[in-house]
């Protein structure tokens, strides 16, 4: 199940999750930015929990549930607590991190409701932008944080 | 009140939250469909003749469309002729590890992996040369035909008695490390050849330049190229026109008739993608021991890497730049550039004017050390006086308006140095292993130093929309909403009403893009103006649609109506004047060029922890004045400031490209290579200068560089601040545990007696 809806294919046994997402799925927001489960970019959740799609093989998710920021959103379009955080914080640049980096923050704030500065910097340690100085992903996430719907 | 100068939110955002960004590798066009997918083969040797090619295995191994090298690359135009050409595809030699050697075109991406290994190149190595001295010495030459490994110089070394009358001088060498851009998605390209045409999309700063530099390398007309930014993923500088390798794939489009596509891994781009700074600096400063900067010489080495890319305009930014803020009687700077079995240089970030604020703000505070004096005196005693402007350097720049000992006395107090000196000394009395530095840096940069202009057309159409075309081509900056904003100020029209057009060129055939700190002060201007036209156009022919004078016409650009002044009975709307405008509708094209660069400046105070047991330095805190002229959107201007600010710390504490001797890459994954993160980083603390420039009727000047020329000298500083009272007066960059650990049992051992636990660096 992909952001609730079943996905099925057949796929060579090396295929990465998050081909599987951006080729077999359609869902091209999840983004490749390494080759070292370093960057984060590629961050969904698998059953709930953030995981780097890069480093799980598509069959790994076989009969269970992945989220990806294209299935954040409410059914009637409704932003997300993060994603209308990011948006009124100035929390991305160039976006090309950014469903990655909403995803670990949903994942970071499902553990730990209400974080400290430091609980989210460390919470994102695994997740790169090259664009904002995290000072506002930092800012947005904390923010979501107040929200009582997060 | 006019929306400029208020936070906006951007209008690109709820795009990119939820569906995503649509960045190249994301195409899922009908005119790429079954496009075929590229993968280069590079060379794993820093430096060796090629003496064959086999490509037989790998033509046999499944989904291979073709394995292309050199020696099918001849429908193209032959290079210029000289003899450090860079060739598109390596011929009989290889000169860095990652230079593209050959390509394998698959129905799949992972078929590609597995063929390119299948690609059998025979090497005869020779030797490498990565060193700096070795390049320079030139017991090996990179290129046949050459004398010497130094392909470019500029400047001059300070002449005799230049350094007369200085009570004290100081010199010091020391390098600025080479750095990867490392946006986070890296170069991807996809390309297409129909009806005589190539289309390429490719992840670009400049759709314009790209479409030029590609027609010329693959021998077409400029009309005959179509290029297509879709959304970049960040460029730093490495994104700047198009490379060789997005080249090829285009150029593999056109020779196999068919479309195809390639998305780099980190791994390649790591390799393969432009790398930053990598100079050495020699500084010579002299003054008296009152704390007069009197003489100052930067004498540069620019890595330029195996070819000249970047090799005369980064070190030559970096000579224009070397007085930085401070009114010196004397001051010269000079570079040589040097070939190396590296990848090759090219902007990041600053692109040779980080280097130079680096070197003088190091050596301002050598000197300061040399004489006992604070830091923050010798700068406020040096600097450029603010009756000065416009100020003419010794390099011939033209610094345009500034207050240095403003930005730093507002730094200084918003810091609260005078309390963090206070803390610093408690410390240093308790002796305790966690030791506090403070870091200064006072600088002024040149943005929008190409000289050329940038173009815009705005248009409003019958519905009363509007639509802004820009040569200017963002890539995170938030351009959509800041042109949008220019343009609702001056028409009324609503920013969801605007759209704002940018990196197709058969949408926008003129243009420059983004670089170098220029869009908002020579795009948004034009933008700005040509906004200004239409609103003269449509003055016009309201008052003939009212039977007034025009000049009797008023804008109301709360509700976005044209009326006789004070009459609200008349009021027409965009929509019905566009619609009155004929088919030419209301519309105006600008190319707005200024007159001289703009010169942004300010001043940085870095507080970090050093434990001096295990060397480790932690950022605590950043404080900055970043005054680059008038603020359009400070939410946007804010972020450029951060982003820079992490990047400045992060080449001053973590990240260096390394290579071995051999010229193996020893940073080649984000697993060596030491990107910064969250975790690394304090919150940023901004505060708020603007002093106009009169250059642009906007009075801004650029802001995308100015946190990262700013923050590395001043986190540099400050983790040689806290450990100075040890007599540690140096410490090159990234200042790592190891390097801090190791300057301050040097120093121990110096005070101590010879060889006292000396450890090699």
């Amino acid at each position: 199940m992909v952001n609730g809806a079943p996905v099925a294919a057949d796929v060579e046994d090396r295929m990465l999750l998050v081909h599987f997402l951006r080729e077999t799925a359609g869902l091209t927001a999840t983004n490749v930015g390494c080759d070292t489960t370093s960057c984060g970019a590629c961050t969904v959740l698998l059953d709930g929990e953030s995981v780097k799609s890069c480093t799980i093989l598509a069959a790994q998710a076989d009969g269970r549930q992945v989220t990806t920021v294209e299935g954040l959103a409410g059914p009637g379009g409704e932003l997300h607590p993060m994603q209308r955080a990011f948006r009124a914080e100035h929390g991305l640049q160039c976006g090309f991190c950014t469903p990655g980096m909403v995803m670990a923050s949903v994942s970071l704030l499902r553990e730990n409701p209400h974080p400290t500065e430091a609980e989210v910097r460390s919470g994102l340690e695994g997740n790169l932008c090259r664009c904002t100085g995290y000072h506002n992903i930092v800012r947005a996430v904390l923010a979501a944080a107040e929200e009582p719907a997060s | 009140m006019s929306i400029l100068g208020t936070r906006v939110v951007r209008t690109e955002d709820p795009r990119l939250l939820t569906g995503g960004g649509v960045y190249t590798d994301d195409l899922r066009l009908p005119e790429l469909d079954g496009a075929a997918r590229v993968t280069f083969v590079h060379s794993p040797i820093a430096h060796a003749r090629i003496t064959g090619i086999d490509t037989e295995a790998a033509l046999a191994s499944p989904g291979v469309v073709a394995v292309l090298t050199a020696a099918d690359m001849d429908d193209i135009p032959d290079g210029d002729g000289r003899p450090t050409t860079e060739p598109l595809l390596a011929t009989d030699r290889v000169r860095y590890v990652g230079e593209a050697v050959a390509i394998v075109v698959t129905e799949q991406g992972y078929q590609g992996e597995d063929a390119a290994e299948l690609v059998s190149v025979d090497y005869e190595p020779l030797p490498a040369v990565v060193d700096f001295d070795d390049a320079l010495a030139g017991g090996t030459l990179l290129f046949e035909g050459t004398d010497s490994n130094v392909v470019r110089t500029g400047g001059e070394p300070a002449p005799p008695g230049a350094f007369d009358g200085c009570e004290v001088v100081v010199q010091r060498t020391f390098p600025n490390q080479r750095l990867a851009p490392l946006p986070l998605e890296g170069r991807a390209a996809a390309a297409r050849w129909a009806d005589g045409r190539l289309t390429l999309w490719a992840s670009t700063q400049n759709a314009q330049l790209a479409r030029d530099a590609l027609a010329a390398a693959v021998g077409l007309d400029a009309a005959a190229v179509r290029v297509v930014a879709p959304d970049v993923g960040g460029g730093f500088g490495a994104k700047i026109a198009v490379d060789r390798d997005t080249i090829i794939v285009a150029w593999a489009a056109k020779h196999l008739g068919r479309p195809v596509r390639w998305v780099e891994t980190r791994n390649e781009n790591l390799l393969g993608m432009v790398h930053g700074r990598a100079q050495r600096h020699t500084i010579t400063i002299g003054g008296s021991r009152d704390g007069r900067i009197l003489a100052y010489q930067l004498d540069i080495v620019q890595d330029s890497g195996a070819y000249p890319r970047g090799a005369t305009f980064l070190p030559g930014l970096t000579q224009l730049m070397a007085s930085g803020v401070y009114d010196l009687a004397y001051c010269g700077a000079a570079f040589r550039s040097v070939l190396t079995n590296t990848m090759p240089i090219g902007a990041y970030r600053g692109a040779g004017r980080p280097e130079a604020t680096a070197a003088i703000e190091r050596a301002v505070d050598l000197f300061a050390a040399e004489i006992g004096m604070d830091p923050a005196e010798v700068r406020r005693r040096n600097v450029v006086a603010p009756e000065a402007f416009p100020y003419t350097t010794a390099s011939g720049a033209v610094y345009d308006t500034g207050d240095y000992a403003a930005a730093l006395d507002a730094v200084l107090d918003g810091a609260g140095y005078k309390e963090l000196r206070a803390e610093q000394a408690r410390r240093r009395d308790e002796g305790g292993p966690v030791q506090l530095g403070i870091g200064l840096a006072t600088y002024v940069e040149i943005t929008a130093g190409d000289g050329a202009g940038e173009t815009s057309r705005v248009v409003v159409d019958a519905t009363g929309a509007a639509t802004v075309y820009t040569g200017s081509s963002p890539h995170g900056q938030g351009h959509e909403t800041a042109f949008a904003m220019l343009v609702t100020d001056q028409l009324g029209i609503p920013m969801d009403r605007i759209t704002v057009i940018h990196g197709d060129t058969d949408q926008v055939p003129t243009g420059i893009g983004t670089f170098g700190s220029r869009s908002l002060q020579l795009g948004g201007t034009a933008v700005h103006q040509a906004a200004l036209q239409v609103k003269d156009q449509a003055r016009d022919v309201a008052a003939g649609m009212i039977e007034a004078s025009a000049d009797d016409l008023e804008l109301d650009t709360a509700s976005g109506t044209w009326q006789v002044r004070g009459d609200p009975d008349t009021a027409l709307t965009w929509a019905a004047v566009a619609a009155q405008a004929g088919p030419a509708g209301l519309a105006a094209a600008v190319e707005f060029r200024a007159d001289s660069p703009t010169f942004p400046f300010g001043a940085h105070v870095a507080v970090a922890e050093v434990d001096t047991q295990t060397g480790k330095a932690t950022l605590i805190r950043h404080v900055t004045v970043d005054d680059a002229g008038k603020v359009l959107n400070p939410v946007l201007a804010e972020g450029q400031r951060h982003g820079g600010i992490a990047q400045g710390a992060a080449q001053a504490l973590l990240e260096e490209m390394c290579y071995d001797p051999e010229g193996n890459p020893l940073t080649s994954t984000l697993a060596d290579y030491a990107a910064i993160t969250a975790t690394e980083l304090p919150s940023f603390e901004l505060l708020a200068m603007e002093t106009p420039t009169t250059l642009n009727a906007l009075g801004v000047k650029g802001i995308g560089e100015a946190g990262t020329i700013g923050a590395t000298p001043a986190v540099h500083n400050a983790v040689i601040d806290a450990v100075a009272h040890l007599g540690v007066r140096h410490i090159d960059m990234p200042a790592t545990p190891q390097r801090v650990w190791a300057a301050i049992n040097e120093a121990k051992g110096s005070q101590m007696g010879p060889a006292h636990m000396r450890t090699a660096q």
